[in-house]
């Protein structure tokens, strides 16, 4: 028995993303009485898959093999699969990104193994096995029971916590033979933007919505973001618009966040534009409307117009940057 | 070349869901239902293809898995431009069993190309476009913000953190697409809506498969504790907040 994390690794290195899969999973082993076994594919150094055993991998599967590097679902679920197999593995822990939500359905049909996506904490009961997660975008909760002897889980990013326990992992390098015929996956071209702080890594996120009234007042709300080391966001008529990047769209139709804070700048809070933010741990609200719908979801607002507040926010935030 | 979409009927994105039956039921009661809305682009997508004659697309057709009251969110997927539709005549118990039924629905009529959305409004599972792909056997892309089709072989864009990657791969495969797929959902026309009436919906019985989950319990979000508000005149005491109370900057 043992509980096994797939991780990814970007340009050879971990995230922390993935401490926090290696974090829920070593919990979730504790809980069966059993340990949890990381398993990295691709190009990265024994000091960096040493950092998994820091927050409790017992055994890190690291495996080179130039056919792995495009992710081709079918040669990737299979060979996790294999693993699973081979390690009598009971759950298997994915991220809910997309590299999980390609891989974990597969295994659930070739493993026959009851899937829950999105889980957002350690199962509720282990026995029945009983997740929880959210549904219908937000506005609800539900218990899932996942009736399968293996189980496979994808695990909300940033609603885990990092746990330390200095485990020394052993890291078995292991060698898999894929045939080169097998990879139907072909890449042509990447493009690849580097050196921003990505929208779902981010832990603060500054989001303008259609009261921002024009693209040129974006200036302050970039500027605030920068300070703060956060990332920038809209709605989506703002990139409908062309105001801001596709990439920067959060909601139900574009990206799910789950920052430790959002700031909400002249966004209305429509239910589609909530389902993507709801699980930000703090929200700041700012609009002129005293009655928009934000400022039910908010922890905080302003009721003001974003133009006039900004600057002074900005201010605020230099003068505390600044001590 | 054929392609099927597989589409979900889930409450219209604005309801106030509700539970029945100790918590263990949606309350359907005044709910109006939809094509899920990433299923709708996945649809607008299939068709944008079709109408260009030199992509070589003969038909587009949707499949469900659900009750005969889920008709009429397949009428309107057929109104909307498919050709024709298939619905497994089952509740649908989980990902696990729907992507099983459209499988089999699959395996007696091949298709070339399967569109999934990344994931209905209701469970959030991201499930039953992955799954279906290894029932059949065959390769899946998920991520996908774009399908083209250059000289009969499939352009593909998968979005990864930070970018995209272009790359194609042969047919059959099961696409799940998301953001960007399509711009706007196409809309039925008058003239889609009578057509649509005449089109055929072939039914046909689930086969014998367990689901592997089941709901045992819904729950309504906490409310909010109460926003705190700030004076406009003095954001910098939303800063202080945000230092000493929330201790979160
Ligand atoms: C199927 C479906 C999916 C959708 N998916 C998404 C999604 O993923 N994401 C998303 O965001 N939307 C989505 N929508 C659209 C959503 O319903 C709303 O229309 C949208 O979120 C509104 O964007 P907004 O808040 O920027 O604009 P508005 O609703 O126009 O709100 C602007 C707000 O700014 C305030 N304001 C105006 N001037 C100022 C000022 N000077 N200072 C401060 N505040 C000011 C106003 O009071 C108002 O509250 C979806 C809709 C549908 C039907």
């Amino acid at each position: 028995m043992s509980v096994l994390v797939f991780t990814e690794n970007w340009d050879g290195k971990f995230k922390k993303l993935s401490f926090e899969l290696i974090s829920y999973a070593t919990k979730l082993a504790e809980m069966l009485n059993t340990k949890s076994i990381a398993l990295s594919i691709g190009e990265v150094e024994k000091s960096e898959l040493e950092k998994l055993g820091k927050y409790g991998a017992h055994k890190i599967i690291s495996i080179i093999n130039k056919n792995l590097d495009i992710l081709d679902n079918q040669v990737y679920s299979q060979l996790i699969a294999d693993i699973a197999q081979k390690e009598e593995v009971t759950v298997i822990v994915l991220a809910n990104n997309n590299v999980g939500k390609a891989l974990a359905p597969r295994l659930s049909v070739r493993l026959k193994a009851g899937l829950g996506a999105g889980v957002t904490k350690l199962p509720v009961n282990i026995d029945p096995f009983v997740v929880y997660k959210k549904v219908y975008s937000g506005n609800a909760f539900a218990e899932v029971r996942i009736k399968s002897e293996i189980k496979i889980l994808t695990i909300a990013q940033n609603s885990f916590d990092l746990i330390e326990t200095y485990n020394h992992a052993e890291i078995v390098n292991t060698e898999v033979f894929v045939a080169d015929g097998q990879v139907k996956t072909q890449m042509l071209e990447v493009q690849k933007q580097t050196g921003k702080i990505l929208l779902t890594d981010a832990e603060i996120v500054v989001s303008g919505g259609r009261g921002m009234k024009t693209p040129d007042n974006w200036g302050p709300l970039i500027e605030m973001a920068s300070l703060l080391g956060a990332a920038t966001a809209c709605s989506r008529p703002v990139s409908d618009e062309g105001w801001r990047p596709h990439e920067e769209h959060t909601g139900q139709t574009g990206k799910i966040i789950s920052p430790n804070l959002y700031f909400a700048i002249g966004i209305s809070g429509a239910t589609q534009h909530l389902a993507g933010v709801s699980s930000s741990k703090v929200i700041v609200a700012i609009n002129t409307d005293k009655d928009a719908p934000i400022f039910e979801a908010a922890n905080y607002g302003i009721v003001g117009d974003a133009i006039k507040v900004l600057p002074k926010l900005v201010d605020a935030i230099k003068e505390l940057k600044g001590k | 070349m054929k392609i099927l979409v597989c589409i979900s009927n889930v409450p219209d994105t604005t309801t106030k869901v509700k539970f029945i039956d100790n918590s263990r039921t949606l309350d359907t009661v005044g709910v109006q239902w939809v094509i899920n809305p990433w299923d709708e682009l996945a649809l607008t997508r299939a068709l944008e293809l079709k109408d260009d004659p030199a992509n070589g697309i003969q038909q587009v057709a949707v499949a469900h898995v659900g009750l005969v009251s889920a008709e009429p969110t397949i009428r309107k997927a057929l109104a909307i431009g498919a050709d024709e539709a298939f619905r497994v005549n089952s509740y649908a118990k989980d990902a696990f069993f729907v992507a099983a039924q459209l499988s089999e629905v699959i395996k007696t009529n091949p298709f070339d190309i399967i569109l999934c959305g990344i994931e209905s409004s209701d469970y959030n599972g991201s499930s039953v476009g992955g799954m279906l792909s290894e029932f059949l056997g065959i390769n899946s892309v998920s991520a996908v913000s774009s399908i083209k089709i250059e000289n009969g072989k499939s352009l593909i864009h998968r979005e990864i953190d930070g970018g995209k990657e272009i790359l194609t791969i042969p047919s059959p495969y099961v696409a799940i697409v998301q953001k960007g797929i399509a711009k706007e959902p196409r809309i039925a026309a008058m003239r889609g809506i009578m057509m649509a009436r005449t089109k055929p919906i072939k039914v046909s019985e689930p086969v014998d498969i367990d689901s592997l989950t089941e709901v045992i319990h819904f729950e309504l979000p906490k409310p909010r504790t109460a926003c705190k508000f700030v004076d406009p005149e003095n954001p910098k005491q939303l800063i202080e907040l945000l230092q000493n109370e929330a201790k979160i900057i």
